[in-house]
């Protein structure tokens, strides 16, 4: 009996002193996700359901679905859609050309150097070097009318428009869907030497081993990209000059005061955006639960 | 397997043209400021002009703010977590990856909207720039942390470095650190690479980093401009190159976009 009661005794203090000792290392990281993370996310959505005379409402995200807001979202969802999509089919096509042994093996680190480069090379220069180049002025656009005599421009294209800025996001969209599959693929090419051995034709490789082993690191690649382009803004803003009806820039515009409407519609704009990534990235952890070390 | 090869080589080749292209064409533009000067004319414009250093110097220093504000807040808790309370480790991982979630307009927003006045500290700008800075590179830091945990044998080293007397102090900065060093270092240049393109947070906060300078280049001087895209470009090439040289394989998402 006395035994068990000094067993007894002993835990509450040992307790203590080990949430006090937890608490300490944890503190600072805590302390800044919450007041850095979470509460200015909390106060968004507050202050999206608040703002209006008569306490908690939810006008604002009833105003979301007002032609001009509800558009934005399109734009920006069918942007990020196609740029996910391109970008990924892309992405798997490069990475097996040089994964998969149809390139010289010595291009293999450079490619991955190149790409690692590619996807941080982003924002206000990439805006600029697709200037020089697709621009009304830029090289190819002059190149194409001189020597093929087709003009981009009278063809309905325009780099400042929707089609301009797919194609400038796939530049980092394209080197992220390589880094994000060639480790998927470096096991792949094992399998494939094993399925030729076998007699399998490339189709039925890709149809019976190849597809079904990818399907969901290509899904979560896919999904990363997608979130990747969604929250996109300096690339937008530079070559659009803000021009375009996309989520972030209508945010940045009430944020930097040069439209003003409701603050709690910004915040509203702002809510719906963490939720469409949140969903996002909820079926990417679903989906690849086992693969969130995407690095690995 | 010889048709897959040359649809291999086309795949190559479009690719290259599609990557190098506009570097090409960057590169073309920079040098044509006109007739009657030198073709290095943008690149000595910038060079001599003093907003150009200045925004260099901000951004690098905020990119430094940030890698040391990551670092004290995430290598403290990753290193408890992992050494003492595992079940902690999934929630310091889902923590540290969150920022993904809030893009950086969002986060800017939220973070004015509440600590835009009053808020003592919390209200100056340079914290505030700070601190969104700090938690978008989270992600990114806490990957090299953990990399360097798990890459070298932190019960052992710390248990040696307790039995021989060492305060814990001590063994974070003389045991862990040292050890985290290598691994630490690919993370802390993705940060680099990125906060030093960074642009819809610091120009909603009002700073001339080097983002923010090169778009109010771009509106004035196109040839300066491209000149500046290179200069960019070259140094994104090095600060990836230098990581991936340190650890292979990291991957960026989100950021300077």
């Amino acid at each position: 009996m006395t035994q068990v009661s000094t067993s007894k005794a002993a835990p509450p203090l040992n307790r203590a002193t080990r949430i006090w000792t937890t608490g300490v290392w944890f503190l600072p990281f805590g302390l800044f996700a919450v007041l850095f993370l979470f509460l200015p996310s909390i106060g968004l959505f507050v202050g999206s359901v608040t703002g209006g005379a008569h306490g908690l409402t939810l006008t604002y995200f009833g105003q979301l679905f007002q032609s001009q807001y509800l558009d934005a979202y399109k734009v920006s969802v069918e942007l990020s859609a196609a740029t996910a999509l391109i970008g990924a089919v892309v992405g798997v096509v490069l990475a097996w050309a040089v994964v998969g042994g149809g390139l010289p093996r010595f291009l293999r680190p450079f490619f991955l150097t190149f790409s690692g480069v590619a996807s941080n090379f982003a924002g206000i220069p990439l805006a600029f070097a697709f200037t020089a180049s697709l621009g009304p002025v830029g090289l190819v656009t002059l190149f194409l009318s001189h020597h093929l005599n087709l003009n981009l421009y009278q063809h309905g294209f325009s780099l400042f428009g929707f089609s301009g800025l797919v194609i400038t996001y796939l530049y980092f969209q394209i080197p992220l869907m390589v880094l994000l599959m060639v480790p998927a693929l470096d096991n792949m090419s094992r399998w494939g030497e094993a399925a030729m051995n076998l007699g399998a034709s490339p189709w039925q490789f890709w149809w019976h081993i190849g597809l079904p082993i990818l399907r969901l690191p290509l899904l979560g690649a896919t999904l990363l990209l997608f979130g990747n382009s969604f929250g996109a803004y300096a690339t937008a803003y530079a070559l659009t000059s803000g021009m375009i009806n996309l989520v972030p820039i209508v945010i940045g515009q009430e944020l930097s005061g040069n439209v003003v409407f409701s603050p709690s519609l910004a915040d509203a704009l702002a809510v719906g955006m963490v939720l469409i990534m949140t969903t996002i990235f909820a079926v990417y952890l679903l989906t690849n639960r086992n693969v969130v070390r995407w690095q690995r | 397997m010889k048709g897959s090869r040359i649809w291999s080589l086309i795949v190559g080749v479009v690719g290259l043209l599609y990557f190098v292209v506009p570097l090409i064409a960057t590169a073309q533009f920079s040098v044509q400021e006109g007739p009657s000067k030198p073709f290095w004319a943008a690149y000595s414009s910038i060079l001599a002009d003093p907003q150009f250093w200045s925004s260099l110097r901000l951004s690098l220093f905020m990119a430094l703010s940030a890698v040391v504000i990551g670092l004290v807040v995430i290598v403290p808790a990753a290193y408890w977590a992992f050494l003492r309370v595992p079940r902690m480790q999934s929630w310091v991982e889902f923590i540290s990856i969150l920022p993904f979630v809030v893009p950086p307009i969002v986060l800017v927003l939220g973070l004015v909207r509440l600590y835009g006045s009053g808020f003592g500290p919390l209200s100056d700008r340079p914290v505030m720039l700070m601190a969104a800075y700090g938690v978008v590179s989270m992600p990114y830091l806490f990957r090299s942390v953990d990399n360097g945990l798990r890459s070298m044998d932190v019960r052992a080293l710390t248990e040696a470095a307790l039995g021989l007397g060492a305060s814990w102090p001590r063994v974070l900065f003389r045991v862990v650190l040292p050890n985290l060093r290598t691994a630490l270092l690919g993370g802390a240049f993705l940060v680099f690479a990125l906060i030093m393109g960074e642009y819809a947070i610091s120009s909603m906060l009002g700073f001339n980093t080097f983002g923010v300078y090169m778009l109010l280049t771009g509106q004035t001087r196109a040839h300066a401009a491209a000149a500046l895209a290179l200069i960019s470009f070259g140094l994104v090439w090095l600060l990836v190159g230098v990581m991936q040289a340190v650890n292979r394989g990291n991957v960026t998402i989100g950021g300077a976009r």
